[in-house]
């Protein structure tokens, strides 16, 4: 086995780069295809953005009154994709499941691409992306631990680099012929648990500690953003995984599918119980901080832009948790797969719009704004759902055949191939 | 498997990285840019040199920045009239010209509310759009709301970069040149107090109030977050407020909290007082009092 002098490391690495780029230069029809669509979004995003960025916040329909929208909905939606990575972690990790152990890393690159997606998200938000340095430390001042954006700044940082050195690690030693380091590897994994469920607590800290919005001012919306999190995030996964089983070798069992099916039926039913014990609370003491709830469900007068939507994820959510509780429903792919759809629609609409808008709206000083999301709004968003998807895609046509074995340093293929079988 | 070489002195490569680290910090936060709040007096006096030129060459007009400092033994608070006022608006325009919001797309500091009499100050049934042929209408009263300046603020808590901050005279302000724009702020505050630049401001030239103050009514960019300041460059400077100044009718008291023959400390001591969303303990240093 080589030393890792800096002069071989950066051989290995060299190695590494020349055989991903080729990886990701060459592809069928559908990945090209794939790979244009998203670049066409991505430039439609940088267009709609460079546009924003020249002529201020004021091309979205956000203003004082509806100060946050769609992209912070997005950003909060994401980071549950992100935590929910754990929900492989643990039954890989803790419990030594094989059917997860084997899909685990899948997870986490798509925890990555999820936390990059976010702090694009919050990038696009900001009135003056310029100064975003003002928050880093020493030549920045973060306001911590007063503001709960300086911890969000923190944990979500952590977690991304935390999540990249676990996903890259296992990936460049396996390319290597060589398992993982496990004094690196098992502590940071263990980290990870703790952080997914903290970035997702944080985020919701985010909004739950602002007494101006009795919406958010309630000490359930931590867990039911833990819960719908849990389902949403291996929403995304599981049609992944499919995809990855239809064009690719990769064998993935079906009983590491269905348990995590299971999983995400328990998710959904904590979700769902936990907004209707806030739906009790807020209709049955029928006080003024109703009006939001309301403004969601029924919509206030002459304004219900948003009930549509509110309806549209009660029914999916109802819908989800009713095919995957039911084991034949879930063990069947097609309705497995409707019930997916429906979960990442309905948590997308209910954590994305159905939180900051209603938050917001009436304003704190009882104005109601109709805020609905502008055309630069939906191509921003666009573009960086575009961008997360390419760099997710690319990951997996790295990590895909590393973790197959049919890319692998060749010097040392041979003498090491039997090693990762047995990982 | 696990063996990880070392060729080379660690220990040497370490302190050369961290030297370059700390050198390099250092020359960045002691030559660059910094938050107004903690910048030394001479710093924060070059800062406003610049300031001075810069607008004076941008507005047609000589422009002054003042850094008046807070008054010791001062600490201002605002009392309105609820029974007097009669909505007619005329502070709200007096504060846009005074403080330089931007007139297209329209910023206003102060948002007259008009309120139901059967209602009481209510907020879910109040109207900030009211526009008949005379005010008062028949069966309304009138509640003007901008910044409560409160003792407890909810906005500078959240700023995650420190660009927020509470005087020792009382005055929340804010540092318009390290704002962020990420309107934490404004989602905290439950008085609707800020708001933010969602387009470059346009003032014309000949309405541009040039006495201006650092924290204050100088111009700001877009994107970034403002809000009343008690006309802070004309109340450090011994006078009233704009808002005080106009109001036909005297609804607006402003003074010393800590002077106990002010008239602030007569209306709190003598008047029925009540302070906007009591229940959020925000403690504000804006008070509203029904004289008659």
């Amino acid at each position: 086995m080589q030393h890792e002098s800096p002069v071989n490391s950066i051989r290995l690495f060299g190695g590494f780069a020349r055989g991903s780029l080729r990886l990701i230069m060459r592809g069928n029809r559908t990945y090209v295809l794939w790979l244009a669509f998203l670049a066409t979004l991505i430039v439609s995003g940088i267009l709609a953005y460079s546009n924003q960025v020249r002529t201020g916040l004021g091309l979205t329909a956000m203003r004082d009154q509806v100060s946050w929208g769609f992209y912070i909905g997005n950003f909060t939606f994401l980071v549950g994709v992100a935590a929910a990575a754990v929900v492989l972690v643990i039954p890989a990790y803790i419990y030594n499941w094989k059917p997860i152990r084997e899909i685990v890393i899948y997870g986490e690159l798509l925890a990555i691409s999820a936390i990059m997606m976010c702090l694009m998200f919050v990038t696009v938000d900001i009135g003056r992306p310029d100064r975003f340095w003002h928050l880093i430390p020493p030549f920045g001042h973060l306001n911590f631990p007063s503001s709960i954006l300086a911890w969000d700044v923190v944990v979500l940082n952590l977690y991304f680099v935390v999540n990249f050195v676990v996903a890259t690690h296992i990936l460049y030693r396996a390319f290597h012929g060589r398992h993982y380091i496990k004094r690196l590897v098992v502590p940071l994994v263990l980290l990870s648990i703790p952080m997914a469920v903290g970035i997702h607590t944080v985020t919701a800290f985010l909004y739950n500690g602002l007494a101006a919005r009795p919406y958010w001012n309630s000490s359930i919306l931590a867990p039911q953003f833990l819960a719908s999190a849990f389902c949403s995030g291996p929403a995304i996964l599981l049609i992944m995984i499919q995809v990855l089983r239809r064009f690719t070798r990769f064998e993935i069992q079906n009983e590491a599918i269905w348990k995590i099916a299971e999983l995400m039926a328990y998710a959904m039913f904590l979700n769902l119980f936990l907004h209707g014990a806030e739906a009790f609370k807020e209709f049955y003491s029928n006080t003024q901080h109703t009006l939001y709830t309301r403004y969601w469900y029924f919509g206030l007068g002459s304004h219900h832009t948003l009930v549509p939507y509110a309806w549209t994820a009660v029914f999916c959510n109802l819908l989800a948790f009713g095919l995957f509780i039911v084991p034949k429903a879930r063990r069947n792919f097609v309705t497995l797969n409707i019930g997916c759809l429906a979960i990442y629609a309905g948590v997308y609409i209910e954590k994305g719009m159905g939180l900051i808008i209603p938050g917001l709206t009436p304003d704190a000083l009882g104005e109601i704004y109709e805020y609905y999301p502008t055309l630069t709004e939906l191509r921003v968003a666009a573009g960086i759902f575009a961008t997360g998807f390419l760099i997710f895609t690319l990951m997996l046509k790295v990590a895909v055949p590393i973790s197959l074995g049919e890319f692998r340093d060749k010097e040392e293929s041979l003498e090491v191939a039997e090693l990762v079988e047995t990982r | 498997m696990e063996t990880d070489g070392i060729s080379t002195h660690p220990s040497r490569r370490l302190f050369t990285i961290a030297a370059a680290t700390t050198a390099a910090s250092w020359i960045m936060t002691a030559c660059g840019p910094k938050r107004l709040y903690e910048a030394p007096k001479d710093r924060l006096r070059a800062a406003i040199k610049e300031m001075e030129a810069k607008y004076s060459a941008s507005h047609g007009k000589k422009v002054t920045v003042s850094d008046a400092g807070p008054i010791p033994g001062v600490e201002f608070a605002y009392a309105l009239d609820i029974s007097r006022c009669i909505g007619c608006r005329r502070c709200v325009y007096a504060c846009v010209a005074e403080n330089n919001q931007s007139r297209d797309p329209q910023i206003q500091w102060i948002r007259v509310m008009s309120m139901e009499k059967d209602k009481g100050v209510d907020f879910s049934h109040a109207n900030a759009y009211y526009n008949p042929a005379d005010v008062p209408e028949e069966g309304h009263f009138y509640v003007p709301v901008g910044c409560q300046h409160c003792e407890n603020p909810p906005c500078t808590k959240v700023c995650p970069t420190g660009a927020t901050w509470t005087e020792r005279d009382g005055i929340v302000v804010i540092d318009y040149d390290w704002c962020i724009g990420c309107r934490y702020c404004m989602a905290a505050c439950p008085y609707g107090a800020r708001h933010f630049n969602w387009e470059e401001p346009k003032i014309p030239n000949e309405e541009f109030n040039p006495n201006t103050h650092y924290l204050g009514n100088r111009p700001r960019t877009k994107g970034v977050v403002e809000k009343c300041t008690f006309c802070i460059q004309r109340t450090r400077a011994g006078r009233y407020p704009a808002c005080v100044e106009v109001c036909p009718v005297g609804a607006r008291k402003f003074g010393n909290l800590l002077d106990k023959d002010s008239e602030i400390r007569y209306i709190i001591e003598h008047k029925r007082v009540l302070v906007l969303k009591e229940e959020l303990n925000t403690v504000p240093r804006f008070f509203y009092f029904y004289a008659t």
